[in-house]
């Protein structure tokens, strides 16, 4: 065990005791100006602790989720501290408290927005968007005239076709999925395009002289080296899908989803289970962007991008 | 939004030669798809409006491209409004799309300057601080997988129950969404001088920050333009997002949210054909901006 994983293990518990006695200080009643000094304190040592621990690579791993658990500790000390009104900011005690008392509605939200519109939608949108990349490969003509479009589109506020969507398709999910479509597909195809132009003419010359077909080809080579691109745009449309789909509930549901919980109970001003369902929301893009980046690892683990680090 | 074009400045290889054909007729096709879309669309009501009366197909598309509230409106008459409400009526007016364009466009500008700052200041302490490096990132890489969007009513119903309410708001969450893109370009920027380059100010005896103005920044300004695009793009769809909430009075989000109450669908394209202007716009003005920074920097165009 080398001097600065030692020093940097010992600031750590050092941390986690300084905290717990702030935790069980700031609940225990109104907090003196010395408490505040003893944050400070712990701040200086929750960056002596993270500096020491990220110089090694083997704690380094854990060092984003000790900076994720002090930001709680932070943002919980501040709120209750300073007595913080409940319609601005919430503890995250609090946030904790209401998710587990209404794990049933939670539940029936996640269903409503994550499985029902967000899911298919992300799956036709990138398949649509996949599909007519690889037909529109075959012709250099619509490339041409299809990617400056297609860019362009991206680069669009399409998150606006929300209303038009909800009037055409109802107020449940199958209007937010429409959206998701939408939001989805240009992302995929401009990346498809882009992926499939990254061989370059000596691989393609080589696959030329073994008698490949175009399929093979495709199946052997060209699509394996759009791989990259491909799980780029599946990242970006997993968040993008989420997105879209709760905001499409902002312009009409039924009585159940996330986006219509948010929108519904900020109206209400109760900000502890607008604050519940948006954890759920961060954690669904979270785990779906990391399961994401999981396939991604393994399906491209001979890009450069994944070798280990000198 | 299309943040795959974050990465490598000029990534995506377009086949340059003879496009203005292509891309003519491919937006041929489109209108085309529309009109025919819009017949489709809108016949039903059309025809159940006729009732018992013999009508012929003429009589149905003119009549499907002329409704009042239609399903889908055809091109020239998004048009149409669009010409009355931006040229025909006086910007002061709240009828004007100008009206409601600039104030979007401002909560747009504010809210892309300041989640810039904050981009290069956290890519700056990324690159030179180690721990940084380990507990910032991922965190900022986690910050996007929120749907941040979501709640940016939220946002704004919060911050104006504490007095912040008009452009700071808006601008908050424009903010917000775009100092990511900005994050991750100038990171890869800042480190994109090779070895060699390190090593050579190494030799010549560099201070931190010689290395860095004379080294770094310069090299992270093609990655900067390149963020600098989808930033702004997203910063836009942030501000009409924020503009969405109940009580809006202005803004590009406002004139989609009365769209959809009251049926308007012309006057939802029309919003939508001006965001996309507005996002059109301001990327050609980075467009221009970076041609004559590298330009100016001595790069080979």
């Amino acid at each position: 065990m080398s001097r600065a994983l030692a020093t940097g293990l010992g600031f750590t518990v050092l941390l986690l005791l300084g905290c717990w006695w702030a935790l069980h200080l700031v609940h225990g009643g109104p907090v003196a100006a010395g408490f505040w000094l003893l944050v400070l304190v712990l701040v200086a040592v929750a960056w002596l602790a993270l500096d020491r621990l990220s110089a090694e690579p083997v704690t380094a791993r854990i060092v984003p989720v000790l900076f994720g658990a002090w930001l709680l500790f932070l943002w919980e000390v501040v709120v209750v501290g300073f007595d913080v009104p409940r319609v601005l900011l919430p503890a995250p005690s609090a946030i904790g408290r209401t998710i587990a008392n209404s794990l049933g509605l939670l539940r029936a939200d996640f269903v409503q927005t994550f499985v029902r519109a967000v899911v298919p939608g992300w799956v036709m949108g990138c398949g649509a968007g996949f599909v007519v990349a690889l037909l529109i490969d075959r012709s250099p003509f619509l490339q041409r005239g299809l990617l400056p479009i297609g860019n362009l589109v991206s680069a669009l506020p399409i998150i606006g076709v929300a209303p038009i969507m909800v009037m055409w398709f109802g107020f449940d999910w199958q209007s937010k999925a429409a959206v998701v479509v939408i939001m989805t597909f240009f992302p995929m195809l401009v990346n498809t395009i882009a992926g499939l132009a990254q061989t370059s003419a000596i691989e393609r010359d080589l696959m030329h002289s073994y008698a490949a077909s175009y399929w093979q080809t495709l199946v052997a080579l060209r699509l394996p080296a759009a791989m990259p691109f491909i799980f780029n745009a599946l990242k970006i449309n997993a968040t993008l899908a989420l997105i879209g789909a709760l905001v499409a509930e902002f312009f009409g549901t039924p009585i159940v989803g996330m986006g219509f919980r948010i929108s519904t109970e900020v109206g209400r001003m109760n900000l502890d289970l607008v604050w519940a369902t948006i954890a759920v929301a961060a954690l669904a893009g979270s785990l779906s962007y990391g399961l994401l980046a999981l396939i991604e690892r393994m399906v491209t683990f001979w890009h450069p991008s994944y070798r280990r680090r000198r | 939004m299309a943040a795959a074009s974050i990465g490598r400045p000029s990534g995506i290889a377009t086949p340059r030669s003879g496009r203005a054909l292509p891309v003519a007729v491919v937006t041929l096709a489109i209108l085309l798809v529309w009109y025919l879309g819009a017949i489709w669309l809108n016949a039903p009501q059309v025809i159940d409006r006729y009732g018992d009366q013999p009508w012929t197909w003429q009589q149905l598309m003119a009549d499907a491209w002329s409704m009042d509230r239609p399903v889908l409106p055809a091109p020239h008459q998004v048009a149409v409004e669009l010409n009355r409400t931006v040229f025909q009526t006086a910007v002061t007016s709240k009828r004007s799309l100008v009206y409601h364009g600039w104030i979007t466009l401002s909560a747009t500008l504010l809210g892309f300057m300041l989640g810039t700052l904050l981009g290069i200041l956290l890519a700056v302490g990324i690159v030179h601080v180690r721990a940084l490096e380990t507990s910032l990132m991922p965190w900022v890489i986690t910050s996007q997988t929120i749907p941040i969007l979501a709640i940016a009513p939220m946002v704004v119903v919060v911050l104006g129950s504490v007095g912040l309410t008009g452009l700071l708001p808006k601008a908050l969450i424009s903010m917000y969404l775009c100092f990511f893109p900005i994050t991750i370009g100038m990171v890869k920027g800042l480190r994109s001088p090779d070895v060699l380059a390190t090593e050579l100010m190494h030799t010549w005896n560099a201070t931190p920050s010689q290395v860095f103005w004379k080294l770094r920044w310069p090299a992270a300004v093609p990655y900067l333009f390149a963020s600098l695009k989808v930033a702004i793009a997203i910063s836009l769809v942030g501000a009409i997002v924020g503009e969405m909430p109940t009580g809006a009075q202005a803004g590009i989000g406002a004139r989609l949210l009365s769209g959809s109450y009251y049926g308007q669908t012309v006057q939802i394209w029309a919003a939508l054909v001006m965001g996309s202007v507005l996002a059109g716009v301001l990327i050609a003005l980075i467009n221009l901006v970076e041609r004559l920074t590298l330009r100016a920097m001595g790069a080979q165009t």
